[in-house]
């Protein structure tokens, strides 16, 4: 199936997903942005699991389950994270992260 | 179940009642029951002490109890009284039930105020119970912490500001207090065994010279501190100015003889050595706040400023007395924190009954109040007399005690400062004279004042029960000193034997 | 010895008679509990009498002379080993002729303040007071060890303040009291320090240890020195120094003449027959110590004492409220009791002077509670306390006129009335001491027979003023004490003091001195016919007198502006130099020390708070930086 392509092309994608949804976690200060960054770091971990599952322990599906773990909390959390920030909006009429410092002294 | 345990549970048991009560009514008579039922409990306690001690029993600690609850650190809950404990627990009681009812028509958060009061008490009750170290310091913060909430939920004026700095002051000598008492407990074996906190245990061996240098002032300055041991007094006038009536009369009447207890029970006893050595330098700070509170209270505008003011000089005398280090001066020192703990109650308690009247408590606004409200004035004139040291009230008994004591010191030195704190007795009849003219005597200034009600039945009792105690104490003193005297033996024994007088 | 124990009663009664009227006085009425006063001191007048003719006249005494009796004695409160302060009662002869004096005058002012205070708000009050007052002064006189004596010394202070304030909404007599309080307190407060300075030396309070002469106290007379004097001299000095306070000699003198706010038979009984004779007193029960351990400190009190007769006399003269005139004299009397104590050796015909300051104070106390007691009566007529609103006041009021005029003559020293013969003992004993005192007191003998007459021809002689309604004379309550004490006025000068109250206890021979006695009647008479010459008629001449001596007349009227310094010390040193600085030091430099504490702490946790900004992305910032950082470390360095 995918014998001719080597893991390292997985892990080059993986890496940049990875790096491109960290830099977009640090950088944006909207919280919906901030949110796909952190999906977009999750997703790059699922390719991972898959990638070296796939090429390591062909005959294992540890990986492949693992996976699907992490999409379950990912949607999990997307949803409870989505109900935040739509309560935050309601709250402050922004979902910007620097404008929401109530709590702070 | 000991007797010394009730101590601690019935104020427990008052607590828990009030949590589940529904009418609020009924808060403050369950607070009264329980807190005279504790007054009973001190004066059975005294007369087992007595009865216990008359049938020949010498030992240094009566009713001891041991249960060990921190094994690894060798932290017991080790309880037992002396004649020392057994009068300050006599105090507290007296002191907690006038406070109860000055704070008779406490309204708001009532429920919350009263646990907090009583909480308070049992940290008081719990740490002259104890004779553990670290259990003690245990209760110790039991009984400051309330304090903050006190003062800054119910109080009047710039409360926040007091509480915090009462609070964080307080904070720091507990501070220095846990170093001197740590510093106690790994110095404790000196010839190797089992460390302990038990004061008993720790009394019987001689700590380190060098070791005692360093956490004999870190002891006394931190127990000072609570004692209002200049220059570390200064949340004094702040915190009892903003504290409501009752906290007042609590902190000032119980929670600061903690410090003076502490000081002679912890710091003195079992540091005899360095003690001796340092005496000096604490002698001059606190002969300096025996006069120095005085004259500070004479241009105060404010009657309680004018009582914390004259609390630092009377607390002075305490921390004063107990460096001289003779029994005498002891004794007094003790009488002495019995006295001031009725006598200054007596006076928050009239100065907020008065306040609760006039809505003021500056004495330039006040003027003839003798004519308006008999009942209090009088009462605030013996308040008065016994504060300035009148034969036949506490104040003279315990101040003479200490005087006399004092001066019996052998260095001529001791004996000169000694006079310098003999002086304040004419300081302190200039203020009081001077409140009690301006607030009590001459033609009633204020056409508002004209028509106060004078004292209700619970304002009454509270004030009642401690000029009996203040009087009770001047008339016949002989077997509350008797008392004191034979439990300070042990410690002028020690004491003896470091330094023959 | 025959049994004295009942004598306890005689302070326990008025204590007891304090404590009902003071808590239930306000419910029992006001004529009750003035009548209830009255006879609880009437009882315990009998009893003092009967103690007096029992313990002089027992007939046990005969031989040794009178010794000192314990009747009663109870350990009050422990100190150290040795020191214990006792309650007790000691009997001896100038304790039982105290007894004497104080139940008679204080019998004497509870009957008349039953006239006097008729209808004052707060009567039972005021008995209350003076029973409170009663009891701290037997107790005082009965002490049986000094710190006793401490004790009921500072309860006198305290019933006086309390007397004094008694019309407690007039500012002036709320000034006055608390004035005599802490000016007396200062007083004490030298009183206490020589108890101290004493009792650490001889390791006693009791006074029959003290005053053994084989005891602790001589055998320290030689010890430690102390800027040239010895230690039981410095005692000794600061001990007088609370009897100097008490019995208002210069400079503690300030207090007595604005007590005279207080009620009038206050003022004769507390501020002129008993209180203010403490200070002899004190010095009289510790004389064997003063004589014959510190000499010194003797001749402080011969000073102390001549000082202040002639300078109370002087101001005497010139004052005009009577009642003020009345406390001069009183100042200037004590004064001479002080020093005929401090003139004064010890046993046998040496030991002259300290009979004759007892015999005068025994006289003084019943014709000066006659002045005072009559002063009232007056006040009580004309309703005023200047003499000058009054004259011609004889035809009104003939009783008091008549008691008051031989309280004058008695005062003045004339034959053969008390004063005569006690004033004639104390300048024999002064002739034989000290020639320079003696001449002193000569002159006051006749400053003082002067202005008693000035204020006796103002009053009752002199200009016919016109009144606003009829002055009449006193009830019968007011006049009874009068006469009464009258009486004891004239006959006191006959007791044998010679044969009962003497310095070691032993009777002694004493006769007139007619070298001494002869020019001091001529000196009084001399000062009466002055005030005759200026004050029986309303003449110019008084003014012209004033005018001679100017300054000095000023200087005198105005009590050579000892109270100004007085007020200089309390207002600007006190209040303005000591305390404010110290309430400002405490507030802005101690208290601020603490608060710029916490307000460092404050500052330096702002600035550093910046690394919490509480933003997410920071912290991921930092974080993920820092894992970099270790990824690289350990792929890279530490493999």
């Amino acid at each position: 199936m995918s014998a001719g392509i080597p893991v390292q092309y997985f892990l080059i994608l993986a890496t940049v997903m990875f790096f491109a949804g960290v830099y977009g976690f640090l950088t944006r200060r909207n919280l919906i942005t901030i949110l796909m960054s952190v999906e977009l770091i999750l997703n790059s971990v699922n390719i991972n699991f898959l990638a070296f599952n796939r090429y390591l322990y062909p005959h294992k599906m540890e990986g492949m389950f693992f996976s699907i773990f992490v999409i379950a909390v990912a949607a999990c959390e997307a949803a409870v994270a989505i109900a935040i920030i739509i309560n935050i909006y309601r709250r402050f009429t922004t979902i910007n992260v620097e404008d929401v410092n109530e709590m702070k002294f | 179940m000991d007797i010394l345990s009730l101590f601690v549970v019935i104020p427990v048991l008052t607590i828990t009642a009030i949590l589940f009560l529904k009418d609020m009514k009924q808060v403050r008579v369950v607070s009264a029951i329980g807190m005279g039922v504790q007054l009973v409990l001190a004066a059975v306690l005294i007369y087992m002490y007595l009865t216990a001690r008359h049938s020949g029993n010498t030992d240094e600690m009566l009713f001891v109890k041991d249960y060990i609850w921190y094994k690894s650190l060798n932290i017991h809950y080790a309880i037992g009284v002396d004649g020392i404990s057994v009068a300050m627990i006599g105090l507290t009681s007296i002191v907690v039930i006038a406070g109860i009812f000055a704070s008779w028509e406490v309204e708001y958060l009532r429920r919350e105020f009263f646990i907090s009061l009583i909480l308070l008490a049992t940290g008081v009750f719990g740490f002259f119970i104890s004779i553990d170290l670290f259990t003690m310091f245990l209760f110790y913060e039991l009984a400051v912490i309330p304090m903050y909430l006190l003062i800054g939920i119910w109080g009047t004026g710039p409360k926040e500001y007091s509480a915090m700095k009462l609070t964080l002051m307080l904070m720091g000598g507990s501070a220095l207090l846990l170093l001197g008492l740590l510093g106690i407990y790994f110095n404790s074996a000196p010839g190797g065994g089992q460390l302990t906190f038990n004061i008993l245990e720790i009394s019987k061996i001689t700590i380190p010279i060098a070791a005692q240098r360093i956490f004999f002032p870190l002891t006394f300055v931190g127990f000072g501190v609570l004692g209002a041991l200049f220059p570390f007094h200064t949340w004094s006038p702040d915190g009892h100015a903003s504290a409501p009536t009752a906290v007042s009369m609590l902190h000032a009447g119980v929670l600061m003889k903690l410090g003076g207890y502490g000081a002679f029970r912890v710091a003195i006893f079992l540091m005899p050595e360095a003690a001796k050595e340092l005496s000096w330098i604490f002698i001059i700070l606190t002969a300096t706040s025996v006069v120095y509170g005085a004259f500070g209270a004479i241009v105060q505008k404010d009657l309680k400023y004018i009582n914390a003011y004259s609390s630092v000089s009377h607390c002075g005398l305490v921390l004063f007395a107990i460096l001289m280090m003779n029994k005498t001066a002891m004794n007094g020192a003790v009488l002495q924190m019995i006295s001031h703990g009725l006598m200054t109650a007596l006076f928050f308690a009239l100065i907020g009954m008065i306040y609760g009247r006039t809505h003021t408590r500056l004495i330039s606004e006040m003027g003839g109040l003798m004519k308006v409200i008999p009942f209090l004035s009088v009462c605030y004139v013996i308040a008065g007399l016994a504060s300035l040291g009148l034969p036949g009230l506490s104040g003279f008994v315990a101040e003479m005690t200490i005087f006399v004591g004092a001066f019996q010191h052998p260095e001529p030195f001791y004996r000169g400062v000694t006079i310098l704190a003999v002086s304040s007795i004419v300081i302190t009849a200039v203020y009081i004279l001077r409140v009690v003219a301006i607030l009590l005597l001459g033609p009633t200034t204020n056409d508002h004042f004209t028509h106060l009600p004078d004292a209700k039945w619970y304002e009454k009792i509270s004030v009642v029960t401690l000029i009996g105690a203040v009087a009770a104490i001047g008339l016949a003193p002989l077997w509350l000193s008797n008392m004191i005297g034979i439990s300070l033996q042990p410690i002028v024994t020690k004491i003896l034997a470091i330094t023959p007088f | 010895m025959t049994n004295f124990g009942y004598t306890i009663w005689i302070p326990l009664l008025p204590f007891l008679m304090f404590l009902l009227l003071g808590l239930a006085g306000n419910k029992l009425k006001a004529k009750l509990s003035g009548l209830l006063g009255t006879a609880g001191l009437a009882v315990i007048t009998i009893l003092s009498y009967f103690t007096a003719y029992k313990y002089f006249f027992g007939g046990e005494n005969a031989e040794e002379g009178f010794q000192k009796i314990q009747a009663f004695n109870t350990v009050w409160l422990n100190l150290t080993d040795k020191l214990h302060i006792d309650l007790g009662i000691l009997l001896d002869p100038i304790s039982v002729m105290m007894l004497v004096v104080i139940t008679t005058v204080s019998l004497m002012v509870h009957i008349y303040s039953l006239g006097y205070m008729k209808g004052e708000k707060g009567f039972e009050r005021f008995f209350a007071f003076l029973s409170l007052f009663s009891f701290s002064m037997l107790g005082l006189v009965v002490a049986t060890n000094i710190f006793q004596m401490y004790i009921f010394w500072e309860l006198v202070g305290v019933s006086s303040f309390l007397l004094i304030g008694f019309y407690y909404t007039k500012p002036s007599a709320v000034r006055a009291s608390k004035k005599a309080f802490i000016v007396t307190r200062f007083a004490d407060l030298g009183f206490l320090i020589g108890i101290l300075i004493l009792s650490f030396n001889t390791k006693t309070f009791d006074f029959i240890t003290l005053t053994d002469p084989s005891g602790p106290a001589f055998s320290q007379s030689t010890s430690a020195a102390f800027m040239g004097l010895s230690v039981m001299t410095w005692s000794m000095i600061f001990i007088f120094m609370g009897g100097v306070g008490k019995s208002a000699m210069f400079p503690f003198h300030v207090w007595l003449p604005d007590a005279m706010e207080g009620p009038t038979p206050v003022s004769a009984l507390i501020h002129a027959a008993t209180m203010v004779v403490a200070g002899v007193y004190l010095v009289a029960r510790m004389f064997p110590i003063f004589s014959l351990t510190a000499p010194v400190a003797l001749h402080v009190v011969a000073y102390v004492g001549a000082f202040s007769s002639l300078f109370a006399a002087i101001i005497a003269c010139t004052q005009t409220d009577i009642k003020r005139v009345l406390a001069y004299s009183t100042m200037s009397q004590i004064g001479y009791m002080m020093l005929a104590l401090g003139v004064s050796g010890y046993g046998g015909h040496e030991g002259l002077g300290y009979m004759a300051s007892m015999f005068h104070l025994f006289t003084h106390a019943m014709f000066k509670a006659l002045l005072f007691l009559g002063a009232g009566a007056i006040i009580h007529a004309v309703h005023s306390n200047d003499m000058t609103d009054m004259g011609g006041l004889r035809k009104y009021l003939p009783i008091t006129h008549m008691t008051f005029l031989i309280a004058c003559l008695t005062i003045a020293g004339i034959p053969p009335l008390s004063g005569f013969f006690s004033k004639d003992e104390i300048l024999a004993a002064a002739l034989h001491s000290n020639k320079l005192l003696f001449a002193v007191e000569y002159l006051v003998a006749g400053l003082t027979a002067f202005y008693m007459f000035r204020l006796y021809f103002s009053i009752f002689w002199g200009k016919d003023t016109h009144y606003h309604h009829t002055p009449h004379e006193a009830p019968f309550t007011m006049t009874i004490p009068l006469m009464i004490l009258a009486v004891g006025s004239i006959v006191t000068g006959f007791i044998p003091f010679n044969e009962l109250v003497t310095s070691d206890g032993k009777p002694f021979e004493s006769e007139l001195e007619l070298m001494v006695a002869i020019p001091s009647v001529l000196v009084a008479l001399f000062g009466i016919g002055f005030a005759y010459l200026l004050y029986f008629k309303t003449n110019g001449l008084p003014d012209k007198v004033a005018g001679f001596f100017k300054y000095g007349y000023k200087w005198a009227y105005n009590k050579f502006y000892i109270d100004e310094v007085y007020i200089f010390v309390t207002k600007q040193v006190i209040f303005r130099y000591i305390s404010t600085p110290i309430a400002w030091f405490d507030r802005h430099v101690v208290d601020a020390t603490m608060n710029l504490i916490a307000s460092t702490t404050q500052n330096v946790s702002f600035r550093i708070r910046d690394f919490q900004s509480g933003q997410i992305q920071k912290y991921a910032f930092v974080f993920i930086t820092g894992a970099v950082m270790l990824a690289i470390l350990f792929i890279y360095f530490l493999n």
